[in-house]
C-alpha cells in the first residue's frame, strides 16, 4: 500500500514538475523571449553563487565534525611506526590539494556568476596566452614533484623486505573465505613450511608440512583475538589458500593482498597498546558514549576499543565478516600470554592417524621433556620443606622386555638427569625401579633392582660420581595405577628419581 | 546585438562548397528504403549514434536501479526488503518469524558487480563515445557519413549482443556474476569460491569480447574518418575539440581493449581447460585443486592494461564534448586550443603508462611501483592545465547559463574535486591507506562516474536539436541539473570521511566490525540521496521522451549560434547529411566574438588579411 501510495506521489510530483517546465516555457513566449532568457541567466547565475557558498560550508562543517572520527587526525594519529610518515603526507597533500580545491571553485563560480549574458555586454576575444599556459602547467608539476618525491622517499622505507639480521618477530596470516587463521613460530623463531596438499579441514587447515621440524612448535591462534608487543618490528608473511584476500589492520596503516601461491608481507612497528590508544580516545564526544546502545551502563565506546584485523578484497559473499582482534600489550604480558599458547602439532596431531611421523622421539619433545625436568627439579629445590615434589618420574626410561638392558630412547631423559646433577652439585639423589606385578614377586624385586642399578651405571658413566647415585629396587610394593590393565601396569613399570639432600641446600 | 553578420549558408555551401557528386549518381533516395533500414539495421551514423544513447540510457536506469537497491542494503541494513520480492524473487529470503525481508549477500555482491560493469562499459563507453563519436565526427568534419557505415553498423548491434546476453544473465537461478567489475581470479575462476562465478561469469566474459568487438569495430571507423574523411580546409588544427577528443579515445580503444580480451581468453582457458595462467595453489570447497604455478597478479596487470586507458575512455569524450559545449554557450574561444590538445594528446599517451597503480597493494614489487607513482602524479599536469583552460574560457565571456553550460560547470567542479582526490590515490604510500576504501570509491564516481556524466548531459541538451529536431524543456533540465549536482556531492562528498576512517568498499553491511560501524546515519543520507538523484534522472529520460514528440521545435539551422558544421545541416537532414555540396571549411571552429563578432562560422571564408586566430 504504501509503495503504491509513493509511487502516486512521486508520479504526480513528476506531472506538477513537467507543467511548470511548459508554464515557464509559454510565459517566455508571452513576454519576449530575450527579456525572460536574460532573467532566467540571472537567477541562475545567483544560484551557482549560492551553491559556491552552500557547498564551501558544508565541505568545512563536515571536515569539522568528522575530525575526531576519521584516521589521521586527532586521537586517529596513526599506531604504528610507519604509519606516521603517511600520516603526514595525507596533511602535506591534503594542505596543497585544499589551496588548488578552493580557489578553482571560487574562480569557476565566481565566473560563472560574473560574465554571465548581460544586455550589451560583449565577450572578450581572448583565444590564448602562452606565459599563463607556462605558469599553470609549472606550478602544480613542482609542486607535484614536491609530493612524489617525499611520498617515494616514505613509500621506499615503508615496503623493502626485512634485513635477516634484524631483529624481527614473524607472524602469518591466511585468508580463506572467510576468516583469518593467525600462526605464530614458536620457540624456534620459525613458521614451518606448508603446502597446500596436506590441508585437511579436520586436523590440518593449514596444510602445514609436520616432516619439517619448524612446524613442531608451530602456534595456531585459536581465540578471536592474537597479540602483539608494542615496540617490536612484525612482519606478517600473507598467505591465502583459495581466492585473494587483504590484510587490512586500518590503525596502524597496514594493507596488503593475500595471494594463493605467492605469500606477500608486510612490516610495521606497533607503536601503542590498545590500553593506551583507548586512554587516547577518552574525553572525546563520540566515544564517551556505550560501546552497546542496549546497555546505557556497561563499557564506553572508548573502553570497548579494540584494534580489528579486516579483509579488504573483495573475497566472495562473506568478505565483510572476515574480523579478527589484534590487541598490542607490553612485552612482559605478551611474553605470558605467547607461554600459554600450545604446539598446534603436540596438542592437536602428535600420534593421532594424521601424524606423519613415527612414534619414536622428536627433538621438539626432547626438548620440551629437558624444559620440563629441569622445572620439576627446580621446584623441589626451591621447596625444601615440602618433600612432595621430591620424587619425580624419569617418564622416558625404557628397558627391554624383562631386562635390564635399557632402551636406545632412555638415553635423553637420563641426560636430563646428568645435566641437573651437573648444575647442582650438591643434589644426591635415590634412583628407585618399579615393576607392575606380573610373575612372581622376588623376580620383581631383582629386576627392578637391576633395572635401577643399569639408570645408576648409565649416569656414572657420564661422569656422575657414584656416591650421589643411590639405586634402589621396589619390585611390585609401590603401585602408582591398577595392574588390571595394559596401560596401568605400563604406568607402574618406572623408574623414578627422588631427590635426596633437599635440606642441606 | 546590432553588429552581428548573418552568413548566407546557401551562398556557403551551395556555391563556394565542394562538390562531392553527392546526387550524380542518384536521383531517388538510395538510403531510406524501408522501416528497418532506417530505424533498426541503419548504416546513417545519426542514427547509429541514436541507438547507441538510447541503449545507454536503458542500461543508465537499470545500473542506476541496482546502486539503489544496495544503497537501501547499506543505509538501511535492517529494515525490511520485503516489498522487492516481486522483482528479486529468492534473492529476497523472509524471515519466517519476523517477517523482514533481506537481501542474500551473494546479490548484493552481484548488484554491486552489475552496477560497476554496467554503467562503465556500457553506459559510459558505449552510451557516451559511442553516441558522440558517431554523431559528431562525420558532421563536424563535413563527411557524409563515417568511411564504413557497414561496420558502423556492425559496431552497434554487436553492443546490442552484448547487451542481450548480460541481461540474460541477470535471471540465472546462480545469478549474475558477481565477483566485482574487475572480475579479479581466482575468485571469477571458480565456481566453487562463488556461486555468481558459473554460468554468470561466463555469459559475463562472453557479453564483454562481444563488446569489445564492438568497441573495436567502431574505433577504427571513427580513426579512419577523422583520417580521411575532413573536408576541405578541415586540417586537423582547425578540428573542433570534440573530434581530437573522440579520435585519441578511439586510439586508445584500439590499443587497450584487445589486451583485455587476450585476458579474458586466459581466464576462460583456466576456467574451461584446466589451465593455470592465473591460479596456483587452491585449496576450496573442501579440496585441493590441482592448479600450480599461475599468478592472479597476471590477470590485473592485463585487465588494468585496458582498465586504466579505459578511464580515460570515459572521460576524454566528456571532456571534449564540454570544451565545445563550453565555447558556444560562453560565447568565447576555449581558452588556449592547442594546449588542450596537447593535454588530451598527453593523457592519451600517459594513460598506457599508469596501469599498475590500481595494484600498488596487490603484491607486486614494490620497486616497480615507483615508476607508476611518477607516472600518474605526471598524469595530473595536463589535466590541471584542461581545468584551468575551461575556468579561463569563462574568464570575461558572455555566459548563457542554460542546461548544456550548467553541465559543463558542473563536469569542470566534479573533475576537480575527484581530481584532487586521485593526488591522494596516486602516491603509493597514501594508497596503503586508502586503497579498497571508500576514498576510493568517492573519487571514481566523481571524476569518472557523475563527471563522464555532466559531459554527457551537456552533449544530451546541447545536440538533442541536432538529433531529434526540438529542444528538451530548459526548467526541467535545470531541475534535474541541480537536482544531480547537489545530489551527487551529497552521496560521494561523505564517501570520503567512510574512506579516511578505513571502511573498506563491497561490504555487504559494517556492524561486524566496531571501527566500521559508526556511520550509520551517514549511510542513511547517503542513501536518501541516491534516491532523490535517481529520480532526477528519470525526470531527465521523461524529458528525453517527452521532447521527441512535444519539445520546442527548432526554427532555425543554428539555434545556439555555433561555428561547427553540423548546424550547417539542414533541421532534418537525411542520410548523406548535407543536400548539394559538402562545406568547405576555412577557420577554426571557436571564432566567437572576433573582430566584434557574436561568431564567425567554419565555412565563413578569411576576410581579407585576417589571420586564423591560434
Amino acid at each position: 500500500m504504501t509503495t503504491i501510495v509513493i509511487i502516486l506521489i512521486l508520479i504526480v510530483a513528476a506531472v506538477i514538475l513537467f507543467q511548470i517546465g511548459k508554464l515557464t516555457e509559454l510565459a517566455s513566449k508571452i513576454r519576449g523571449e530575450e527579456e525572460v532568457e536574460l532573467k532566467k541567466n540571472d537567477r541562475t547565475a545567483l544560484y551557482c553563487l549560492l551553491f559556491l557558498i552552500g557547498f564551501m560550508i558544508y565541505c568545512i562543517w563536515t571536515g569539522i565534525i568528522y575530525k575526531d572520527i576519521v584516521l589521521w587526525y586527532g586521537p586517529h594519529t596513526s599506531a604504528s611506526e610507519h604509519g606516521g610518515l603517511l600520516d603526514s603526507l595525507f596533511n602535506v597533500t591534503a594542505f596543497w590539494t585544499g589551496i588548488v580545491f578552493v580557489l578553482t571553485h571560487v574562480l569557476l563560480f565566481w565566473f560563472a556568476f560574473k560574465y554571465r549574458k548581460k544586455k550589451g555586454v560583449h565577450q572578450a576575444f581572448i583565444t590564448h596566452n602562452n606565459t599563463l599556459e607556462y605558469v599553470w602547467t609549472g606550478i602544480p608539476a613542482v609542486v607535484l614533484v614536491y609530493l612524489v618525491a617525499s611520498g617515494l622517499v616514505v613509500w621506499n622505507e615503508v615496503m623493502p623486505d626485512v634485513d635477516p639480521n634484524e631483529d624481527y618477530l614473524e607472524i602469518e596470516a591466511t585468508g580463506y573465505q572467510f576468516a583469518w587463521d593467525i600462526r605464530y613460530p614458536g620457540p624456534d623463531g620459525k613458521l614451518g613450511t606448508k603446502n597446500y596438499k596436506l590441508i585437511d579441514l579436520g586436523s590440518n587447515s593449514l596444510g602445514m608440512d609436520f616432516t619439517d621440524e619448524k612446524t613442531h612448535d608451530d602456534i595456531v591462534i585459536g581465540t578471536p583475538e592474537f597479540l602483539l608487543p608494542v615496540g617490536q618490528k612484525v612482519r606478517v608473511r600473507i598467505t591465502s589458500k583459495d581466492v585473494l584476500h587483504n590484510f587490512d589492520l586500518p590503525h596502524f596503516r597496514v594493507k596488503m593482498d593475500a595471494i594463493p601461491g605467492t605469500p606477500t608481507y608486510f612490516i610495521f612497528t606497533p607503536t601503542i597498546t590498545t590500553e593506551d590508544y583507548r586512554k587516547r580516545l577518552k574525553g572525546h564526544p563520540d566515544w564517551e558514549v556505550p560501546a552497546d546502545e542496549e546497555e546505557p551502563d556497561g563499557l564506553k565506546r572508548w573502553e570497548a576499543f579494540e584494534y580489528e584485523l579486516a579483509c579488504a578484497e573483495l573475497c566472495g559473499k562473506g568478505h565483510y565478516s572476515m574480523k579478527r582482534i589484534l590487541r598490542v600489550v607490553t612485552q612482559k604480558e605478551y611474553d605470558q600470554w605467547l607461554a600459554k599458547q600450545q604446539s598446534f602439532y603436540l596438542t592437536n596431531v602428535r600420534n593421532t592417524v594424521n601424524d606423519p611421523n613415527d612414534a619414536s622421539l622428536l627433538k621438539i619433545e626432547i626438548a620440551n621433556r629437558a624444559d620440563e625436568f629441569l622445572a620439576a627439579v627446580d621446584q623441589a629445590i626451591s621447596t625444601p620443606d615440602d618433600v612432595s615434589d621430591d620424587l619425580i618420574n624419569l617418564e622416558h626410561v625404557f628397558y627391554n622386555t624383562g631386562s635390564a638392558e635399557l632402551k636406545e630412547v632412555s638415553e635423553y631423559e637420563l641426560d636430563n638427569v646428568a645435566s641437573v646433577l651437573n648444575k647442582y652439585k650438591q643434589v644426591n639423589v635415590e634412583l628407585g625401579g618399579h615393576t607392575d606385578n606380573t610373575g612372581a614377586a622376588d623376580a620383581n624385586q631383582a629386576l627392578s633392582q637391576s633395572r635401577a642399578e643399569s639408570v645408576r651405571n648409565y649416569l656414572v658413566n657420564k661422569g656422575i660420581s657414584p656416591e650421589r647415585l643411590i639405586a634402589v629396587g621396589f619390585g611390585q610394593n609401590n603401585p602408582v595405577d591398577t595392574n588390571d590393565t595394559d596401560e596401568g601396569r605400563q604406568n607402574n613399570r618406572r623408574t623414578e628419581m627422588r631427590i635426596l639432600t633437599n635440606n642441606n641446600l | 546585438m546590432s553588429d552581428i553578420i548573418t552568413y548566407d549558408e546557401k551562398v556557403l555551401i551551395e556555391e563556394n562548397g565542394f562538390d562531392d557528386h553527392f546526387h550524380d549518381h542518384h536521383h531517388e533516395d538510395k538510403y531510406k528504403s524501408n522501416f528497418i533500414s532506417t530505424y533498426i539495421f541503419s548504416m546513417d551514423h545519426k542514427m547509429i549514434a541514436r541507438q547507441f544513447l538510447i541503449t545507454g540510457m536503458i542500461w543508465a536506469i537499470i545500473g542506476a536501479a541496482m546502486s539503489i537497491i544496495f544503497r537501501l542494503q547499506l543505509g538501511f541494513p535492517d529494515e525490511s526488503l520485503a516489498w522487492l520480492k516481486p522483482l528479486l524473487g529468492k534473492w529476497i529470503t523472509i524471515n519466517a518469524e519476523t517477517g523482514i525481508g533481506s537481501l542474500q549477500p551473494e546479490f548484493y555482491y552481484a548488484l554491486v558487480t552489475m552496477h560497476g560493469t554496467i554503467i562503465v562499459f556500457f553506459v559510459l563507453t558505449a552510451g557516451l563515445s559511442g553516441t558522440f563519436s558517431n554523431l559528431l565526427i562525420p558532421l563536424q568534419l563535413g563527411a557524409r557519413d563515417m568511411a564504413s557505415p557497414f561496420l558502423n553498423m556492425l559496431s552497434y548491434w554487436f553492443f546490442f549482443l552484448a547487451s542481450v546476453i548480460m541481461f540474460y544473465s541477470l535471471f540465472l537461478s546462480t545469478g549474475p556474476f558477481s565477483g566485482g567489475w574487475t572480475a579479479y581470479p581466482p575468485l571469477s575462476a571458480l565456481p566453487q569460491a562463488s556461486i555468481g562465478s558459473g554460468a554468470g561469469m561466463t555469459l559475463w566474459t562472453v557479453s564483454l569480447v562481444l563488446f569489445v568487438v564492438s568497441v573495436l569495430l567502431g574505433g577504427i571507423n571513427y580513426i579512419t574518418t577523422v583520417l580521411n574523411l575532413r573536408t576541405k580546409g578541415m586540417t586537423f588544427w582547425r578540428m573542433p575539440l570534440t573530434i581530437w577528443a573522440f579520435f585519441v579515445t578511439a586510439i586508445l580503444g584500439l590499443l587497450s581493449f584487445p589486451v583485455l580480451a587476450s585476458g579474458f581468453f586466459l581466464l576462460m582457458c583456466d576456467r574451461g581447460l584446466g589451465t593455470s595462467f592465473y591460479l596456483s595453489e587452491i585449496f576450496v570447497g573442501g579440496a585441493a585443486l590441482d592448479f600450480a604455478g599461475g599468478s592472479p597478479v597476471l590477470y590485473q596487470h592485463l585487465f588494468w592494461f585496458l582498465g586504466h586507458p579505459e578511464v580515460y575512455i570515459i572521460i576524454l569524450p566528456a571532456m571534449g564534448l564540454v570544451s565545445e559545449v563550453m565555447a558556444v554557450h560562453a560565447r568565447k574561444p576555449i581558452f588556449g586550443y592547442k594546449f588542450m590538445v596537447y593535454s588530451i594528446l598527453a593523457i592519451g599517451f600517459l594513460s598506457f603508462i599508469v596501469w599498475a597503480h590500481h595494484m600498488f597493494m596487490s603484491g607486486v614489487n614494490p620497486f616497480i611501483s615507483n615508476f607508476f607513482v611518477v607516472f600518474t602524479l605526471i598524469i595530473a599536469v595536463p589535466s590541471a592545465i584542461k581545468v584551468f583552460n575551461w575556468i579561463a574560457t569563462l574568464y570575461k565571456g558572455n555566459l548563457r547559463l542554460n542546461t548544456p553550460m550548467l553541465f559543463c560547470i558542473g563536469f569542470v567542479s566534479m573533475f576537480i574535486s575527484g581530481g584532487l582526490t586521485g593526488v591522494f590515490l596516486g602516491n603509493s604510500a597514501i594508497d596503503i591507506q586508502m586503497h579498497d576504501t571508500y576514498f576510493v570509491v568517492a573519487h571514481f564516481h566523481i571524476v569518472m562516474g557523475i563527471a563522464a556524466f555532466f559531459g554527457m548531459y551537456a552533449g544530451v541538451y546541447h545536440w538533442y536539436p541536432r538529433m531529434f529536431g526540438r529542444f528538451m524543456n530548459e526548467t526541467i533540465g535545470k531541475i534535474h541539473f541541480w537536482a544531480t549536482l547537489i545530489g551527487a556531492y551529497a552521496i560521494f562528498w561523505p564517501m570520503h570521511y567512510l574512506g579516511l576512517a578505513g571502511v573498506p568498499r563491497r561490504y555487504y553491511r559494517f556492524d561486524s566490525f566496531d571501527a566500521f560501524s559508526s556511520f550509520s546515519s551517514m549511510n542513511q543520507f547517503i542513501t536518501i540521496a541516491a534516491i532523490v538523484v535517481f529520480f532526477a534522472q528519470i525526470l531527465m529520460v521523461i524529458n528525453f521522451f517527452y521532447s521527441m514528440y512535444y519539445g520546442k521545435k527548432m526554427t532555425t539551422k543554428n539555434p545556439w549560434g555555433a561555428s561547427t558544421l553540423e548546424w550547417t545541416t539542414p533541421i532534418n537532414a537525411g542520410h548523406g547529411n548535407w543536400d548539394g555540396n559538402l562545406p568547405v571549411v576555412h577557420r577554426w571552429p571557436y571564432d566567437y566574438g572576433k573582430n566584434g563578432q557574436d561568431f564567425i562560422p567554419q565555412i565563413a571564408p578569411m576576410a581579407e588579411g585576417e589571420e586564423d586566430s591560434h
